[in-house]
């Protein structure tokens, strides 16, 4: 019986760990198929985070919180589109920028309004969104094996774990299901196909971009204002760079994004559970060789698996009409 | 009963210090087949490419069935009925052909009914032009003819009553030119008109009624084509009168100079792109290897002249063997043994086009005396040298110290020509000599190649251009998914016979 626990809090705690790298990862798909590179899921996950904190700190809710974090990662979004949609600029350097830019604003500003460098007033509970309890969680508990899947696995998550899971099949939906998904993977694929069909290519990578700033905001609210309850010093800790690989190991498709952003949150739940476990034979396994799992995976997912994932074909290439 | 559908008024273009277009007068007639033909960089595809809105033009009106429109995007030209199929086709390659054709006119935001609609409506144009295209099948798999009538049915199911074609032929065998000219011309049956963007005098003399000459940005003349001739166009094309058939002498082909024997190469992905190729050029002449692009070609050449490992089989050079998998020459030591390279793609591999002429001019020699010393560049003799060479190979402008890419791309073609045949090589490789190159240079460019020949030379010439491997070769091989799948002899071969190779079908 313990077994069957353990495993159901190894469950509970990948579908929670997975959940920024879900959006993230669903964001990136919106700029990438839409030809525009996008490494700045990171900062953007950091600056919403920052922002969603501090917002939801001054304002008492929460949901206003991560409203300006909806705001505030659109406009980075179109900041990186102004470099390099409208003025053409290396869209990796653009995203970088962006990276560094935020992790020193974050900073300063927390210094500058709090006092402390880094580091936001911790928020009482009408300030941050809390664990939601699905009905019946309770009665249903000592319900064998239907109990545990739904009590102590699906049950009791941040309101953002639900929709992380919920945004799959609907971007699923958007990009291959409407006539928006087949003008984004167009624009991706063969810019001027678009524009030969009279469409905007600046206009839907604009789009694109703007969808991504939405999805990635709410990664970052989910950090600082569900599972924690402030904002900290580059609090985003590489999410959203491995968010980027689950995204290309997961060819650029909702469904298969999912699965390599569930396996990146369960080696880091099998991280976490393992540290200071004796193991049977083995014995205790050093934390630091314990924690390098989920980048040890990454590396060796990346070099030895995704070889054959092709990227969208005008990805990086700024659209350029005329000679 | 003529009546103008398209009327272009004093259309004027300049891309930074290039007019492209100047003061541009057109009419095109409904139901016509309307030719313009002009060389590369006359402004044909500046023009078309604004009458479809992709480019602005800075001044100038453009009437369509009598009323003036205004075209800022191709949104706006699609919608007054005008089409066109570009010459770089403008398809998603992952797409399926129905995902393509309906890209921006899905008219719903979930695809349900209308997608049904569009299917059946596509059937039927299908049906009335004998396109016989599967709607499901993906781009990829298509051969390049097919993806250009997935081109015209696009056009059509977007409404087009005018329908210009940019260079619809250079990519297509003989046979899917006939079977392209066919729907065109059930095209005009039914009442549409075609506007035939052109640089070969045969297909605006097979197909079009009318025909407008431009040159060097400017509408030169308008014809009834049957009132004039190929010799007459390509003299209004070029400005002066033109050669268009080469004098050529016997063969006399002596000794073998070049062979390769059973040689496979395979690409950069590890796939064969060339298997067991046997070749053998005799000094004295020319051996054309035709074919459709991506069948080998370009793997093959870049083996030969060493830039690319040899899988399996051997090369040899004046009887000796240079390479096989395991010791092969680089393309320096090759050079040294006599072996000179024009490559197919010449801004890529033939020139760094960000240099000066002069620079380009001895890049691969710059090492030799008299150009340099000590490692020491000698820039006197280099300039001298260069201003002597661009006067001899009539590069135009004559200037040493303008940076490549400001030449034409007939220029550029021959500062490689001039640089590679001014070592009086042995065996010269030579790739599409004369891609996006104007008439008169052409005539240059082959005549040179001619007097090599006659001078001993053993040289071979890569080509998709069937009339320049018929009018320069004396003996053609055709290459077909990485085969030699046949070899004729110049005398007695017909364009339809190597058309058929070409297309793997004998």
């Amino acid at each position: 019986m313990e077994f069957l626990s353990d495993i159901a809090s190894l469950i509970n705690s990948t579908l929670r760990i997975s959940t920024p790298l879900v959006f993230a990862a669903m964001a990136g798909i919106f700029a990438e198929r839409s030809g525009v590179i996008d490494f700045s899921l990171e900062g953007k996950m950091l600056m919403a985070a920052f922002v969603a904190a501090v917002g939801s700190y001054f304002l008492g809710n929460p949901w206003l919180g991560l409203l300006l974090a909806i705001i505030a990662c659109i406009s980075l979004s179109m900041l990186h589109g102004f470099a390099s949609v409208t003025y053409k600029g290396d869209q990796v350097v653009s995203c970088v920028a962006i990276n560094i830019l935020i992790i020193g604003l974050t900073t300063a500003l927390a210094a500058a309004w709090f006092g402390q460098a880094g580091l936001t007033p911790t928020l009482n509970e009408d300030q941050r969104f809390l664990e939601v309890n699905l009905p019946f969680a309770e009665s249903l508990r000592d319900v064998p094996i239907i109990g545990t899947i739904y009590s102590d696995i699906l049950s009791g998550h941040y309101i953002f774990v639900y929709l992380a899971y919920l945004s799959v099949p609907l971007v699923f939906w958007v990009v291959f299901k409407t006539s928006f998904g087949l003008r984004l993977r167009a624009v991706g694929e063969n810019p001027s196909a678009v524009d030969t069909a009279g469409i905007n290519v600046f206009a839907m990578r604009y789009k694109a971009l703007a969808i991504n700033g939405v999805l990635i905001a709410f990664a970052g609210a989910h950090l600082s204002t569900a599972v924690n309850a402030n904002f900290f010093r580059e609090m985003s800790a590489g999410r959203g760079y491995l968010a980027l690989a689950a995204m290309i190991f997961g060819k650029w498709h909702p469904k298969t994004a999912l699965v390599a952003c569930l396996l990146f949150g369960f080696t880091d739940a099998l991280q976490i559970r393992l540290q200071g476990v004796e193991l049977p034979a083995i014995g205790e396994i050093p934390v630091q060789l314990i924690q390098a799992i989920p980048y040890v995976l990454t590396v060796v997912l990346l070099a030895g698996f995704v070889g054959k994932a092709i990227a969208p074909n005008a990805i990086g290439q700024p659209y350029i009409k005329e000679r | 009963m003529v009546s103008p559908i398209l009327e272009l008024t004093n259309i004027n273009k300049s891309f930074g210090h290039v007019h492209a277009n100047k003061n541009i007068n057109l009419t095109i007639n409904k139901g016509t087949i309307h030719g313009i033909i002009g060389e590369n960089g006359a402004g044909k595809s500046t023009l078309m490419s604004i009458v479809f809105g992709l480019y602005q033009a800075n001044s100038g009106t453009i009437k369509v069935n009598g009323k003036e429109i205004n075209l800022r995007s191709p949104k706006d030209s699609i919608i007054n009925g005008i089409g066109m199929v570009h010459q770089h086709f403008m398809l998603v390659e992952n797409f399926t052909v129905l995902e393509n054709i309906i890209l921006g006119f899905e008219g719903e935001l979930v695809f349900g009914k209308n997608l049904e609609k569009a299917k059946k409506d596509l059937k039927d144009l299908c049906e009335t032009y004998k396109l016989n295209i599967d709607l499901n099948s993906t781009i990829s798999d298509l051969s390049v003819g097919f993806r250009q009538r997935v081109e015209i049915l696009k056009s059509l199911y977007r409404g087009a009553e005018i329908l210009i074609l940019d260079e619809p032929t250079g990519v297509l065998t003989p046979q899917e030119v006939d079977e392209l000219f066919k729907i065109l011309r059930s095209l005009k049956e039914e009442g549409k008109t075609i506007v035939l963007i052109t640089h070969k005098l045969i297909e605006i003399m097979d197909l079009t009624s009318e025909v407008s000459v431009m040159r060097q940005g400017e509408m030169v003349g308008h014809t009834k084509t049957k009132n004039t001739s190929k010799e007459q166009l390509a003299e209004m094309m070029v400005g002066r009168s033109v050669l268009l058939r080469l004098d050529k002498s016997e063969v006399k082909a002596g000794e073998v100079l070049f062979s390769v024997k059973n040689l496979t190469v395979k690409d950069d992905l590890d796939v064969t792109r060339v298997k067991s190729v046997d070749l053998e050029i005799r000094s004295g002449e020319i051996l054309g290897l035709a074919g459709v692009t991506g069948n080998g070609q370009t793997e093959l050449l870049e083996a030969l002249s060493g830039i690319r490992k040899v899988e399996s089989g051997e090369i040899y050079l004046e009887g000796k063997k240079v390479s096989d998998s395991q010791n092969f020459l680089d393309p320096r030591e090759l050079k040294d043994k006599g072996l000179a390279h024009v490559p197919e793609d010449r801004q890529r591999m033939g020139l760094v086009t960000d240099f000066k002429a002069y620079e380009n001019l001895i890049f691969g020699y710059h090492d030799q005396q008299p150009f340099s010393k000590l490692s020491v560049l000698n820039h006197r003799d280099i300039i001298s040298h260069s201003q002597k060479i661009m006067e001899e190979y009539d590069v135009r402008p004559q200037s040493p110290n303008l940076i490549t890419s400001n030449f034409s791309g007939g220029n550029q073609q021959k500062i490689i020509l001039s640089r590679e045949l001014n070592e009086n090589p042995k065996v010269l490789l030579v790739g599409q000599p004369t891609r996006g190159v104007d008439i008169g240079a052409i005539e240059f460019i082959h005549q040179r190649l001619i007097d090599m020949r006659d001078r001993g030379a053993a040289i071979l010439l890569v080509s998709v251009e069937l009339d320049e491997v018929l009018s320069l070769s004396d003996r053609i091989v055709v290459m077909f998914d990485g085969k030699i799948v046949g070899e004729k002899d110049n005398k007695n071969v017909t364009d339809r016979e190597l058309g058929l190779l070409m297309a793997g079908v004998v």
